[in-house]
């Protein structure tokens, strides 16, 4: 199984390259269409901001590959901002259209609590979820961002609240995502990790 | 379901080695990084600091490849920083595996590296940090590792931080740095009620009940320290036992 990391700039490849790694799950790094096109299992990490993450996806066009991959069913799995970039549009930069896999927009989150969401916090589960078989209820996970979303119909499998109720853990087919940080949430996060490896198809 | 208060535990270092010193002087050698690194990631540490308080440019290669050794021991955040001035030095520290840059010196003669940096990488992954000074009725930010003192009010100078970027703010009381006196309670609620983003407490750490205080009297968001967790003097699991068994929402680990 060839699993491929989309490298369009991100910072947090590296990390979520060494969680796979500490997994004995090997990855390679995709960058061009072609290597997407020839990818068994995609993971776009994320952290930063909506519209550059677009427009770096756009300049190294990969926004109809990525697309295409999914549509064929390649297993998809977004990290942070890479789940926001699986929707339409985000406030963060109103001008920029998402990948569009869900039709919803990515909000600001409000500004009741201390933003950004910095930190560990807990999920509320809303429907059953591959990502977190295993997982005790009562794990907590690492998160830093502003913009979450806020509704993804069905998909939203894992909810958390704070500021608003916002999509934790998002499946959908062979869609995955987290706000979270998988690679940088310990234990549970490494199980989150093996979990969609497993689910698609390769070895724990 | 509440946000966790975070226990950080922070390694400062000559770029290589880890340090230790009180009230910013009087180094003395503490330990290998990426060693501190892998037992804090085993016992429960929310997240990892790791600073180059020399900072010197003839250092900086030596301590990217710390933060990469220290990176590849860890599966929890880790925020690193020392000296840095622009954007490049910001986007190394990053690319060799830090999530977070600490900002000082540089921000408060140039407030616009806030802005720039927020810019690049996301106000999430920059974090000003403000060594504060008791001065009479207020507290003065000093930078240079402590040794120059600026004129800045501290709670105006986070204030503003925030407003030119920065997502979080990591107070250290000078005053209480290495003194094991417990935090400055009231200087991290003066910065607490100034801003809108995470608030990390440092200086001073001591018993688990001056931890207790400072996410109560101090309203901070996280807490840091270097020697009692090096030393051993604390243990983290112990100290999440009792702030938990106090009603402070910490991660539970192990």
């Amino acid at each position: 199984m060839n699993i491929a990391l989309v490298e369009y700039g991100a910072g947090n490849l590296p990390s979520v390259e060494r969680a796979l790694t500490r997994l004995g799950v090997e990855s390679r790094r995709a960058s061009t269409p072609e290597a997407l096109a020839s990818s068994d299992v995609l993971i776009l990490p994320g952290v930063g901001h909506f519209g550059a993450l677009m427009h770096s996806l756009t300049e190294r066009s990969l926004v109809n590959p990525l697309r295409n991959a999914v549509a064929r069913g390649v297993p998809l799995l977004g990290i942070c901002l890479g789940l926001q970039a699986m929707f339409a549009t985000s406030d963060e930069a109103p001008g920029d259209a998402g990948l569009s896999l869900f039709p919803q927009n990515v909000s600001a989150l409000p500004p009741t609590g201390r933003l950004p969401h910095m930190g560990w916090n807990q999920l509320r589960r809303v429907r059953p979820s591959t990502m977190l078989e295993g997982v005790p209820d009562d794990a907590y996970f690492y998160f830093a961002h502003s913009y979450a979303a806020l509704d993804a119909g069905e998909a939203g499998v894992a909810l958390c609240d704070y500021s608003a109720s916002f999509v934790a853990v998002l499946e959908q087919g062979n869609v995955f995502a987290t706000q979270f940080h998988p690679e940088k949430s310990g234990p549970v996060g490494a199980r989150v990790l093996s979990n969609f490896v497993r689910r698609a198809g390769g070895k724990q | 379901m509440s946000l966790a208060h975070r226990i950080i535990p922070c390694l400062d270092t000559d770029g290589e080695r880890v340090v230790k010193g009180v009230q910013f002087v009087n180094l003395r050698d503490a330990g290998d990084p990426a060693a501190l690194a892998a037992r804090y990631n085993v016992e429960g540490a929310d997240e990892l600091v790791v600073l180059d308080i020399a900072a010197s440019r003839d250092h900086r290669p030596t301590f990217l490849e710390t933060i990469r050794r220290v990176a590849a021991e860890l599966a929890i955040p880790l925020t690193a920083g020392g000296g840095v001035a622009t954007v490049d030095e910001g986007r190394a520290i990053l690319r060799a595996g830090a999530d977070k840059l600490t900002v000082n010196t540089a921000a408060i003669r140039n407030p616009e590296l806030l802005t720039v940096l927020a810019a690049e990488f996301g106000s999430q992954a920059v974090v000003l940090a403000i060594d504060a000074k008791r001065a009479g009725d207020h507290w003065e930010a000093f930078v240079r590792g402590g040794s120059v003192a600026t004129g800045l009010d501290a709670v105006a100078w986070a204030h503003q931080g925030v407003e030119r970027g920065a997502g979080e703010i990591l107070i250290t009381s000078m005053d209480r740095d290495g003194t094991r006196s417990g935090f400055d309670c009231a200087l991290t609620a003066a910065i607490s009620r100034a801003v809108r983003v995470p608030v990390i407490a440092s200086g001073g750490a001591d018993t688990p009940e001056t931890f207790l205080e400072v996410f109560r009297e101090g309203r901070a968001d996280a807490a840091l320290a270097a020697s009692i967790f090096h030393d051993r003097i604390q243990g983290l699991g112990e100290l999440k036992r009792y702030l938990g068994e106090r009603g402070v929402s910490v991660r539970q680990t192990g």
